[in-house]
């Protein structure tokens, strides 16, 4: 937990880890769209080349980019099953009383998968090349347009980063009062889930109270600062579109606009 | 000129609490005041007041001839800074000059100005090379003097230590107090360093003990703790030194009455001899 803030950033210097975090996010809401908007295995072939190209730029080696995948195999499996067995089609190729499986239920149900690798793979290529710090800029730059409508765009953006400086600090301080509730003799690991959760109480509320008197503390600390909202401040790290970024940007249109004529020309799957 | 300058101030935490009663105290320009107190004594509320975190509920309190109230609150606060206890507690961003910068980017500095500021602010606390290393890696010490750091971005003329170096270990604290040395020396920045670490107090120009929200005893650090009785009566202790050299005369050995580590040992050799 204590790795640079925390979740699953790889820290190498690379095309991808470089351009604007904005553009990495718009980027992954066009891809996540173009995933949806195919309709057959061209084009979601389309989108798991440019995803091929990504991960290869980015120089996050393969093991890690499998990894992300690990977590999601209950899901593909799951999917994949339920797909293989109900999906209703003409050529069946096996049957037993309700179940059977088509011709039709395989190529829909290895579609299914291949979608949710893709969605997986490439929002977990976002937080390996972006630092949890960037994502809020960029976040935070996005939402700036609700402003107009009285948003509190730079409240929730320092909310977010004040979260992510505090995870290691909290996730320390929940293990020293596990060990200390362990050395008056509370025991985590036996009993039933119920049990299990009762032992949770112990842990939760001193941290909770300890939360509130840093968090008291950290405003204390802020007004000493002079904080005093988003009123006249100013930034010191501005996000700037690069050729990079522009690079990107024309890579993701193409993308869309080539899974839309592919789905247009070349029809569904089954 | 007064720094910081306390007149009959009044203040309490509400019925039956702690109470401040016509408080009168005053730091000067350029100066180095260690405030002394155990637990209780109102030191911490001292920087709070004086640093518009807490409102005073009668008398003035002003800082460099200027009358604190609502309005200059933030001009105020931009010459007054405060560290805290707890460095874990007052670190707002992830990454080191990020939260440097945060006080200067508050105050509305220019872009250009907050960079040449995170450097001359990180450089004054000797942790250039950390600039962009991430806060929670970093030891106690270090992540006191970012703090410090961060407070120094913003230009204060005077810096009050509120128990900063309480958290850290021995190590850690020789760091802050050279920090705040070489910040009062070389920047001419005015200190209030409070702390109930004797040895501290034995590096400022003058030391003040409080007790109970009163000012007890004032003076020149050796001069105070030549007092021993006294001191005894507000829970305080002796500097080891001088601690040591109190049990020795005890004892019936022949040393004087001394701080200073050198002057014991040569008086010490003497008797020995």
């Amino acid at each position: 937990m204590k790795e640079v803030a925390f979740g699953q950033y790889y820290p190498v210097d690379s095309f991808i880890h470089k351009v604007d975090p904005r553009l990495k996010l718009l980027f992954l809401i066009a891809y996540i769209v173009a995933i949806f908007l195919a309709k057959n295995f061209y084009g979601l072939a389309a989108c798991a080349g440019v995803l091929l190209a990504i991960v290869l730029f980015s120089r996050v080696p393969l093991g890690k980019v499998l990894r992300a995948v690990r977590g999601v195999t209950f899901l593909v499996l799951f999917t994949a099953v339920i797909n293989v067995f109900f999906y209703r089609g003409d050529t069946v190729l096996w049957g037993w009383k309700f179940l059977q499986i088509t011709r039709e239920g395989l190529i829909f149900s290895a579609f299914l998968v291949l979608r949710i690798l893709l969605l997986v793979v490439c929002s977990s290529m976002l937080t390996y090349t972006t630092t949890p710090v960037a994502l809020t800029d960029g976040i935070e730059s996005l939402l700036t347009p609700l402003k107009w409508v009285r948003f509190p765009v730079h409240v929730l953006a320092l909310v977010m980063s004040i979260a992510l400086r505090f995870i290691p600090i909290l996730s320390d301080e929940t293990e020293r009062i596990k060990n200390a509730q362990k050395a008056r003799g509370a025991d985590f690991e036996s009993g039933g889930l119920v049990k299990k959760v009762r032992a949770v109480v112990p842990i939760l509320i001193p941290l909770l109270l300890s939360a509130f008197r840093r968090a008291d503390e950290l405003g204390d600390a802020m007004d000493a600062r002079c904080y005093m909202g988003d009123k006249h401040r100013t930034k010191y790290k501005k996000l700037r579109f690069t050729w990079r970024d522009a690079i990107v940007f024309f890579v993701g249109g193409a993308l869309i606009a080539g899974v839309v004529v592919l789905r247009v020309y070349l029809g569904a799957p089954v | 000129m007064h720094a910081i300058e306390f007149r009959d101030v009044d203040f309490s935490y509400g019925e039956g609490g702690f109470r401040i009663n016509k408080l009168n105290f005053t730091v000067e320009e350029g100066e180095f005041v260690a405030v002394l107190g155990h637990n209780g004594s109102g030191k911490s509320t001292l920087a709070r007041l004086a640093n518009g975190i807490l409102e005073a509920d009668g008398g003035t309190i002003t800082v460099f001839d200027t009358p604190l109230n609502d309005k200059n609150l933030y001009e105020v606060r931009k010459q007054v800074g405060v560290v805290f206890q707890n460095p874990d507690n007052q670190t707002v961003a992830s990454i080191v000059e990020d939260d440097v910068a945060f006080g200067a980017e508050n105050v509305g500095t220019p872009r250009e100005e907050i960079g040449r500021r995170i450097g001359f602010a990180l450089s004054a606390v000797g942790m250039e090379e950390y600039r962009h290393a991430t806060v929670a890696r970093l030891s106690g010490g270090q992540k006191q003097r970012v703090a410090i750091a961060g407070v120094l971005a913003l230009k204060p003329r005077v810096m009050i230590l509120d128990e900063s170096t309480a958290m850290l270990d021995p190590r850690g604290r020789r760091e802050i107090v050279d920090v705040v040395l070489s910040l009062n020396k070389k920047e001419k920045i005015t200190v209030v360093l409070i702390t109930h670490f004797m040895e501290e107090a034995l590096l400022a120009d003058r030391a003040v003990v409080m007790n109970r929200g009163e000012i007890v005893m004032q003076g020149a650090p050796a001069e105070i703790f030549r007092r021993h009785e006294e001191l005894l009566t507000y829970n305080l202790a002796l500097p080891r030194i001088g601690e040591i050299s109190k049990r020795l005369r005890e004892g019936g050995l022949d040393v004087s009455d001394t701080l200073d580590p050198d002057t014991l040992a040569e008086d010490i050799a003497k008797c020995v001899s």
